[in-house]
């Protein structure tokens, strides 16, 4: 008997490629799996058994009727093996299925208790090279069968159970507003934006777009709004002196975002409006930025939008997105 | 309905792993599955231009390499980047790639060479003035 450990391969399987990083944490949940799931969680505990002296026939009756691969075979309640499919089709071969279970059943027993870890059966399984084992309690007597078939089913009945948790968070998310009840309900997040911060520019938006996805907005929405505070959290990057605040107020029927700075403020606000104006370095050209499309970027992805400045107190910024009451039954994301 | 008219109705897809064949590319980002559709191309230097004209689920062809790059790729739904003329990225914009899960990609030819190559074998062109 050998003691080697089986390796996720074995176990799990490679799906024929290689194991990325996605794939990586699923492996790792049905990992935890295998060390949170007891035996006693998966096992067979509805015992069909035989006795030494039946003929093969009788137990090969009992499996046909119950669906099952293997009985536990007892002699005055004390075990004294375990009779499987296989062993009956080694009599089938010799014509011996009148032949007592005792003459063909394995007296090789290896046990897990039923506090076991699913990780020890599975090891057990492979150390003992068994289909099935006997399950018993802390005093040792019978209390089920285990089989890899039933491990199998047991992760994929736990996997379900937490995709169905997961589904039940994602609902409540989404119907925040719905199970809410007020004059008026609003969610607001806010951010502070350093001034010229390149490093870090746009994790404000990306955690706004994510937010908003989690909250069941429309996709088609989600990236309206992330373009558009993306660039408006880049423009107290590139332009203010101090940064600002990022804000996304939102409610059932809307979406405000707003940007507010001390400073320096825009002389002329129509002229920030012209496609192509820009005051920004060169320094902020070469990264890709400052090409005096911002704004105007903004006003497309936008229902309305506003801004108000003053030389040396600061520019304030305003965009608002309706949400439709009903998804409209054909969106814009269907083109192509 | 006929057979044609659902195929011409079907989203033309190509396999990343076959992008990244025909740009003679290098994966940068070698952990990340690159079994994955892309719908179409796009490129500029631009990152507003990006942001305005381009469309989701398409691969972004770019000169620029700072992580900037990453974050604007992300809000506009790009699938993967593709780096042109054989430039590499900054250490930051690597990391920002594997936080946000988008394949990073280098490839030896210029934008227009590498436009053609990838339009010629059937990547259509996903540049847009709609959102």
């Amino acid at each position: 008997m050998t003691s080697r450990t089986p390796t996720e391969q074995e176990i799990y399987g490679r799906r024929g490629r290689l194991i990325t990083d996605r794939d990586a944490t699923e492996i790792s949940r049905v990992e935890e799996l295998a060390y949170e799931l007891k035996v006693h969680d998966v096992m067979t505990a509805d015992l069909k058994t035989a006795r030494p002296d039946m003929p093969l026939s009788q137990v090969l009756e009992i499996l046909r009727v119950n669906r099952i691969s293997g009985v536990p075979v007892l002699q005055d309640d004390q075990l004294v093996g375990i009779l499987s499919l296989e062993d009956i089709v080694r009599a089938m071969q010799k014509n011996e299925l009148s032949a007592p279970v005792s003459q063909y059943m394995t007296r090789k027993l290896v046990t897990v208790s039923n506090y076991d870890s699913i990780i020890k059966a599975l090891q057990a399984f492979t150390d003992s090279r068994l289909g099935r084992l006997i399950v018993v309690d802390e005093n040792g007597a019978l209390t089920g069968m285990i089989t890899k078939g039933d491990i199998t089913h047991g992760i994929l009945t736990a996997l379900q159970r937490d995709y169905k948790e997961e589904e039940l968070r994602r609902y409540r998310a989404s119907h925040l507003f719905e199970d809410i009840i007020s004059d008026r309900t609003t969610l607001v997040l806010r951010y502070q934006i350093k001034a010229h911060d390149f490093m870090h520019g746009g994790n404000a938006s990306s955690n706004i777009k994510r937010a908003l996805l989690r909250l069941g907005a429309d996709p088609q929405i989600a990236r309206r709004c992330g373009i558009a505070v993306y660039e408006a959290e880049m423009n107290l990057i590139i332009h203010t002196n101090n940064g600002g605040i990022l804000k996304l107020e939102m409610e059932p029927h809307r979406i405000t975002m707003s940007t507010t700075d001390d400073g320096p403020g825009i002389p002329d606000v129509s002229q920030v409006l012209q496609a192509g104006y820009s005051t920004a370095s060169e320094q902020v050209r070469e990264m890709g930025f400052g090409a005096g499309m911002g704004l105007i970027n903004i006003k497309r992805c936008v229902d309305k939008m506003d801004i108000e400045s003053t030389v040396g107190k600061g520019t304030k910024l305003t965009m608002r997105i309706n949400v439709p009451f009903e998804k409209p039954s054909v969106h814009k994301d269907n083109k192509i | 309905m006929k057979i044609e008219v659902i195929f011409e109705r079907m989203p033309q897809f190509m396999n990343l792993m076959k992008v990244i064949k025909i740009a003679d590319g290098t994966l940068l980002t070698p952990d990340m599955d690159v079994d994955i559709e892309i719908r179409g191309g796009y490129g500029a230097d631009l990152m507003s231009d990006v942001l305005a004209f381009s469309q989701p689920d398409s691969v972004l062809l770019t000169g620029l390499t700072n992580p900037q790059v990453v974050r604007t790729a992300q809000m506009a739904e790009f699938r993967a980047i593709i780096f042109i003329r054989g430039k590499r990225p900054q250490p930051e914009t690597l990391s920002l790639a594997k936080q946000e899960d988008i394949p990073l990609i280098s490839s030896p030819y210029g934008m227009f060479e590498l436009s053609a190559r990838l339009h010629k074998a059937g990547l259509p062109s996903f540049e847009s003035n709609d959102l």
